[in-house]
């Protein structure tokens, strides 16, 4: 048998059947569902007077419209509340697998509530109306995003029509320093390849540094794949995978887990498989890192200074340069270290678990955040990070720091709740997306890591966290 | 789904790298639970001058000047040329929805995101790939003539310029089915429901905790 890729595997266990033209049928085990990107789905399955394929794929909950404090005020934005009223109904009318509306203990961000319950299982093909699906690739899943005609072709016919994409080893070797963490490999990579450098790839991420990881952080990893240009990362499955997997809600029990865990063991990558790119970093390498523009890729250590466009050759990188400086408010040259802040976020897809949590309230521990710092928000990915980071009094840690301690969401990732800001304010944030007008209309967002969000809460600018270890 | 079969439209150029889908169609607008009515807020945040929001009217809002698309030569284009990378970000089909309400059939650039680009053929907008020289020539002709057209010809796979290039593009021989003939492809899948069955029955076999 030739030698496969990870993603091989995962293809050739789901393709139902293929066109003359390569377009293949791809079976798809988990559908994930959330209230922004599924109305029109469920509205065009219902206008067809079609039905849902196999209900029991579905797992949904409501993340991005809803608020993090004042529940009981209930949604106050009539048209936020109508979205989320809307997936009540859908899913009351087709039913699930499982459904955590607002309020719901275990409601959050779905590519949290995906993993920590079990519904994301090794081997899957997962799929979701949301481009950071890539998350859980880090479980040895073929997981990515689709449109909302892709989500109403998954409810009716538990496929998609794909064609196989490229395939992009990312190894990366070596012992991560002190204070460097997976959002910073992430970076990392972005910025060696750019966010265009995986388009029409899937990227498997391996090596000495990726296998150091937990979950939590390959998550992390996967998650950014998409901000990469691949609609989907993956991490092949080993004892790690394994272990996290073991006895949550969904994940199989007794005999069927033996049989889970044979085949789990088989997802990874040949030895000799070939890939069409291989791309090679030093772990040892990568400092923490802090975005300055409106593009992930455009990124530098902490240690470094904003970029003089005036340095580019391309003309048409630096017109794009030149934008994102203009709407940062950036002069060239600028040491990151003397960027001042003036709101922090911590959260998101991205990062969001208890780890995260962890790795900020190990930095806040004993300080209160900068003066210029107007506001500083904690919002655990899901009700049950929630509990769990409130065992380990992390709560008391982040707001006797002087930060607001939230429910769960999407909350100031992509300001889709009354979480945002206000124009020209300057963030800390721990999510995916420096885009402009992300977080609020004229926000501008330098993405960092937990550990680094709280350090530059601490000092009020963006400073190495390293130093504060 | 709208057939796509010759399109001759006047262009509009987008110039800049790596427009992604928060600036096609910012958040809150993706709090609507309908597929149409989006084209008044594409791109709004370049657009406007004022910061929109989604259920308002937006024939009275403060247009800014220096936004291409709010220059007169440019009102009524059908095709967008743009940059690298187009469309990077969220998975949102509300930018490929907001591009077609506003007008535009056809985009032409060096390369989309994935997700995006995916998304543009479930809407009868067709995304051709250009090689990067020959869109940066595009870009040159259409900013010199005013009332510039390209003729685009999905079956022949074609690109006319005014000055008579020919250019030819890449697609997917099904995807270029499906636009052609405007099809449903949840009817076309749905054709194979017994393939499905099957395979669902061998897994459900061999991985019954799948099916749980």
């Amino acid at each position: 048998m030739p030698a496969k890729t990870l993603y091989d595997k995962l293809w050739d266990d789901h393709v139902v059947r293929v066109e003359a033209d390569g377009t293949a049928l791809l079976y798809i085990d988990r559908h994930l569902v959330h209230e922004v990107t599924s109305p029109q789905a469920f509205e065009g399955l219902r206008l067809a007077g079609r039905q849902p394929w196999r209900v029991s794929s579905i797992v949904a909950t409501a993340d991005h419209n809803t608020p993090t404090d004042h529940w009981d005020r209930g949604i106050e934005d009539p048209v936020s509340r109508q979205q989320v009223e809307t997936l009540d109904a859908n899913i009351r009318a087709v039913g699930a697998k499982a459904y955590f509306p607002f309020k719901d203990a275990r409601q959050g961000i779905v590519h949290v509530i995906g993993p920590e319950n079990g519904a994301t299982l090794p081997g899957m093909t997962v799929v979701c109306g949301d481009s950071h699906t890539s998350t859980h690739g880090a479980f040895g899943c073929l997981a990515h995003g689709i449109g909302t005609s892709e989500v109403e072709h998954v409810l009716a016919t538990q496929c998609l029509l794909q064609k196989k994409m490229k395939s992009m080893l990312v190894r990366v070797e070596g012992p991560l320093g002190t204070g460097v963490t997976a959002k910073d490999v992430a970076l990392a990579i972005i910025g060696h390849i750019g966010t265009a450098g995986g388009n029409g790839h899937a990227i498997e991420f391996a090596g000495s540094a990726i296998r150091s990881l937990s979950m939590e952080g390959r998550m992390t990893l996967c998650n950014m794949a998409i901000e990469a240009g691949a609609r989907a990362g993956m991490v092949a499955v080993d004892d790690v995978t394994i272990a996290y997997v073991r006895g949550r809600p969904f994940a199989p029990k007794g005999a069927d887990w033996d049989r889970a865990v044979a085949y789990w063991r088989t997802l990874h990558s040949d030895p000799d498989a070939r890939f069409d790119h291989i791309v090679e970093l030093d772990a040892r390498r990568i400092a923490p890192q802090v975005t300055w523009g409106t593009s992930p890729e455009m990124v530098v250590d902490v240690n470094g200074a904003v970029p003089d466009p005036a340095a580019e050759k391309d003309p048409v990188k630096r017109n794009g340069m030149e934008k994102a400086l203009a709407y940062m408010g950036l002069a060239p040259r600028t040491p990151i270290k003397d960027i001042r802040i003036d709101k922090v976020f911590i959260g998101s897809c991205t990062n969001s678990r208890i780890e995260d949590l962890r790795a900020a309230a190990a930095v806040l521990k004993g300080r209160s955040i900068a003066a210029n710092v107007r506001l500083a928000l904690a919002v655990p990915g899901s009700g049950l990070v929630k509990r769990q980071a409130e065992e380990e009094g992390l709560d008391k840690v982040f707001i006797a720091a002087g930060f607001e301690w939230r429910g769960p969401g999407c909350s100031m990732c992509l300001a889709m709740n009354a979480d945002r800001l206000e124009p020209g304010e300057r963030c800390a944030s721990t999510s995916n997306r420096n885009f402009e007008g992300r977080q609020g209309p004229g926000g501008r967002t330098h993405l960092v890591s937990p550990a680094m969000a709280a350090a530059a809460a601490v000092a009020g600018h963006f400073a190495d966290v390293r130093e504060v270890l | 789904m709208k057939p796509f079969t010759v399109l001759d439209g006047l262009v509009a150029p987008l110039d800049r790298p790596n427009v992604d889908t928060d600036a096609i169609i910012p958040k809150q607008f993706l709090k609507s639970i309908l597929r149409s009515g989006f084209g008044p807020n594409l791109f709004d945040e370049w657009r406007y001058m004022d910061v929109g929001q989604p259920g308002v009217d937006n024939s009275g809002r403060p247009l800014n000047p220096n936004f291409v698309l709010n220059q007169p030569r440019y009102r009524g284009a059908q095709v967008l040329l743009t940059r690298e990378n187009f469309g990077c970000g969220s998975s949102r089909e509300h930018a490929p929805w907001a591009i077609e309400d506003f007008g535009f059939r056809a985009l032409i650039g060096p390369s989309y995101a994935d997700i995006f680009f995916n998304n543009c053929f479930k809407n009868g907008l067709l995304p051709i790939v250009l090689p990067a020289n020959e869109v940066d020539r595009l870009f040159k002709e259409v900013d010199a003539t005013p009332g510039f057209r390209l003729r685009i010809d999905l079956d022949a796979q074609t690109v006319s310029t005014p000055d008579g290039r020919t250019l030819r593009f890449d697609i997917d021989p099904f995807r270029k089915e499906c636009l052609l003939g405007g099809l449903d492809d949840i009817g076309l899948t749905l054709r194979h429901a017994d393939h499905i069955r099957e395979y669902e029955e061998r897994r459900r076999a061999t991985q019954p905790w799948l099916f749980a």
